[in-house]
């Protein structure tokens, strides 16, 4: 099983509102994606103790719970970072070369797509079209955009939020 | 809820919006000025929520209580965005700033003085009002007719608009059988891609036996750049929630499912608030109107797959499970969600629904072609002027739509082809621009309509980096059920990084064509059988691309980099060492103002050098 090895650290509480939610969810039918997306907004990862937790209460198997959790992209095994930033590869992005942005991100962080960086600051995802084809190419930081940028703003956008 | 009061609402609501998408002057009206805030998320993320409430501020401040501060949906002209505009006269703001919410106020609001340098600028150089701007008039607002009329949190505004009534009119005037005949005389299509005949599925889903039926709605729009169906959620939710109590009613169902990706925050949160708006006004709930037809509405969320935009592998992730296909048949008509009997259709096709039911199918089966009827939505973008949300009869030229209400081409460059479909659509090469856009002739040149998305490409695109770029998009979104999709795809992909490595051979452009015939046949679902429509269409249009790239090393457009070469012109550089300073693998040397040199061994070709030289001396080769 894939997962991050950074140490769990979820607690009491967050555990009894999980348990409390999928007991109110176990009577809908189709209730297993519900109940991993409120998981995933509580912890903000799916670590292999709350994949635990999801199929004790939902009574069903662990493997069912990580075989959801691999398939869909949004569900993520591994912590995000203080501040997610994100990479539009749409195509209106990708052909106003969002690739040289992407690349120089990783190079940057020295992470790929999906990771964290080890002071958990920065993590990486390179995204689907994220909606503002307007402003391609477009990077997000939280819920920050920049839109139209070159390679070298990349630099300054990063210290912005390392000095924050 | 009943007519009485379902009428009482909009005479009275009127009175607030009818005054809105018109330059007439309205006697009785609650407001002299309407000042319209896009709040799509293309806007949105342009900080069109801060321009809102300062502007409301500045109002309220002013007292000027004869105008109406409001937000609503997507305008459609996404690149001058955010947008801002002031009826009844007609004023058309486009990039404004949360700074400039006092200029408006006080110049244009109090003084009755337009804001001139921050009026929207047309193709031909002058400012006008928003509905003759050359790409809006073009245009015919069907499915769009509420984006940016309405605020889309406000369902007595939806009810001001004839919002509700084409339920009433279906559920208390006409039969079932009379909706579906009604929809299919109507000659609606699918907007999701296939283009299959609205009404018949309808027909097929009423005729299934089954003590419980479900109505679905496909808000999976997963194309990159395209965002049809985000634009009607976050600007007209009302009208498919509309549209799926009449489909329900029509098919005999009583429980509805949205499935919507989470990437559109906006568009869910919206339909959230319009969901339970109707239910407090007994809209959706029991005895609607006070017959016996019961309906609810549930939204679930897609978690990122592309796949679950295909219907059966849709179904199953409602269910929970992974989201992958299943073999059709049985169809979901007969056996779908939860093995129960279940209509799908995509959010454009039910925003067109309520007009129909409400004008009757002549007033829709008039407009488009021969066999494709009525209007389709696209999201221009890529390399074009006007990137933004358009609406067009069926029919309309490739060229009208690219150069008439696009605004044509950036930089002077050349057009050179659009981008249909998604990764299940082809390439249009420019030589095909005077084709009319509809279904069949779409298909008849290797292209699809698909939902929606339509990406201009110019000549700075290389056609053979396009077709990788879908290819690697349907190998990471693939599924893994099937081995012609997952294997399949895998190996093409590979055979086109041959062809942009300068590896490829004549003989692999052949083998690749056999593959992409071999993947579309016997593949399990829509993705699969459509994978290679990118790589088919780019091989008939532009085969002397591929050709270049395997016989002359060499890439026409100057984007794969395994064949590019970065050389410096002596003539130009001056020597000031900017670039070798720059270099990230020190490929760079020459001395101080004395021409430089490249070594291509070292060079990793990743252009830092060429965006730093203030000389233009690095050219590709």
């Amino acid at each position: 099983m894939k997962g991050s090895t950074l140490p769990f650290d979820g607690t009491p509480e967050q555990e009894q509102a999980l348990r409390l939610k999928l007991r109110e969810l176990k009577t809908k039918e189709g209730a297993l994606m519900p109940a991993m997306q409120f998981a995933q907004g509580l912890y903000g990862y799916l670590p292999y103790e709350v994949q635990s937790i999801i199929a004790d209460e939902l009574g069903v198997t662990l493997s069912e719970v990580y075989g959801v959790a691999t398939f869909y992209s949004q569900f993520s095994l591994y912590p995000k970072g203080k501040y997610r930033i994100g990479i539009c590869l749409g195509t209106a992005c990708y052909v106003n070369g969002s690739q040289a942005i992407y690349d120089r991100l990783r190079q940057i962080l020295g992470i790929d797509s999906g990771e964290c960086t080890e002071d958990r600051l920065f993590s990486l995802d390179a995204t689907r079209c994220v909606g503002c084809c307007g402003m391609a190419p477009v990077m997000t930081v939280n819920d920050d955009v920049y839109g139209r940028i070159k390679p070298d703003d990349v630099e300054k956008i990063l210290d912005k939020y390392r000095r924050a | 809820m009943d007519i009485n009061r379902l009428r009482q609402i909009k005479e009275e609501t009127f009175k607030s919006v009818g005054n809105r998408a018109t330059h007439s002057a309205l006697t009785g009206m609650n407001y002299d000025r309407q000042v319209l805030v896009c709040g799509s998320t293309g806007c949105s993320s342009n900080n069109s929520q801060k321009i809102r409430q300062r502007l409301a501020e500045l109002v309220a401040e002013r007292g000027l209580d004869r105008v109406h501060v409001g937000q609503t949906g997507c305008f459609g002209l996404c690149a001058a965005g955010p947008v801002v505009v002031v009826y009844p006269d007609g004023t058309f703001y486009s990039h404004v700033k949360p700074e400039d919410a006092e200029e408006i106020v006080d110049s244009h609001l109090v003084n009755n003085v337009e804001v001139q340098r921050l009026l929207y600028v047309d193709a031909d150089g002058k400012t006008k009002p928003f509905d003759e701007i050359e790409s809006y008039c073009r245009q015919l607002r069907h499915a769009l007719r509420n984006c940016g009329v309405i605020d889309p949190e406000n369902i007595d505004e939806y009810i001001a608009r004839d919002g509700y009534f084409a339920l009433y009119k279906a559920l208390t005037e006409m039969s079932r059988d009379e909706v579906i005949d009604t929809v299919t005389a109507s000659g609606l299509r699918g907007r999701g891609g296939a283009g299959f005949l609205t009404g018949r599925k309808w027909k097929f889903t009423k005729e299934a036996q089954g003590d419980k039926k479900f109505v679905c709605c496909n808000a999976d729009e997963g194309d990159p750049g395209a965002f049809m169906d985000r634009s009607v959620l976050e600007g007209d939710p009302h009208c498919v929630i509309e549209a799926m109590e009449i489909a329900a009613y029509a098919v005999g169902a009583d429980q509805g499912y949205v499935y919507v990706r989470a990437e559109y925050p906006i568009a869910v949160q919206r339909l959230a608030i319009a969901i339970e708006q109707a239910r407090n006004y007994g809209l959706l709930g029991k005895n609607i109107f006070g017959t016996d037809f019961s309906f609810d509405l549930e939204i679930r969320l897609g978690a990122g797959a592309f796949v679950c935009g295909e219907e059966t592998a849709l179904m199953t992730s409602i269910e929970g499970h992974r989201g992958e296909p299943r073999p059709r048949p049985p169809f979901p008509a007969e056996k779908g969600l939860f093995g129960k009997p279940t209509l799908l259709n995509n959010v454009e096709t039910y925003a067109n629904v309520a007009q129909i039911i409400l004008n009757g199918a002549e007033s829709y089966n008039t407009i488009g072609t021969e066999r494709s009827k009525g209007t389709k939505v696209f999201a221009l973008g890529g390399k074009i002027n006007n990137t933004g949300l358009v609406e067009i009869p069926m029919g309309t030229t490739l060229k009208e739509i690219i150069y008439d209400i696009g605004g044509g081409i950036p930089n002077g460059k050349k057009f050179k082809a659009a981008q249909t479909g998604g990764p299940s659509g082809g390439c249009i090469p420019a030589s095909y621009q005077d084709i009319p856009i509809d279904y069949e002739s779409l298909a008849s040149i290797g292209s699809m309509m698909g939902s929606g998305g339509l990406i201009v490409l110019d000549e700075d695109n290389c056609m053979v980096d396009i077709a990788k770029f879908y290819l690697q998009f349907t190998v990471d979104e693939s599924c893994g059920k099937c081995t012609p999709c997952r294997i399949g795809t895998r190996r093409l992909y590979e055979m086109l990084c041959k062809v942009t490595d300068g590896k490829a051979t004549l003989e692999d452009l052949d083998k690749m064509e056999q593959l992409c015939y071999y993947i579309k046949d016997n593949s399990l679902c829509g993705l699969g059988q459509s994978a290679p429509n990118p790589v088919l269409s780019t091989l008939k249009y532009f085969r002397e691309e591929y050709i270049a790239h395997i016989v002359e090393k060499r890439c026409p457009a100057g984007v794969c980099k395994a064949l590019l070469k970065y050389e410096i012109d002596p003539s130009k550089c001056k020597g000031c060492t900017l670039c070798a300073r720059n270099c990230p693998v020190g490929a760079i040397d020459g001395a101080v103002r004395e021409p430089h040199r490249i070594d291509p061994d070292k060079c990793i070709k990743c252009g830092l050098c060429a965006s730093n030289c203030r000389f233009g001396a690095i050219v590709k080769a």
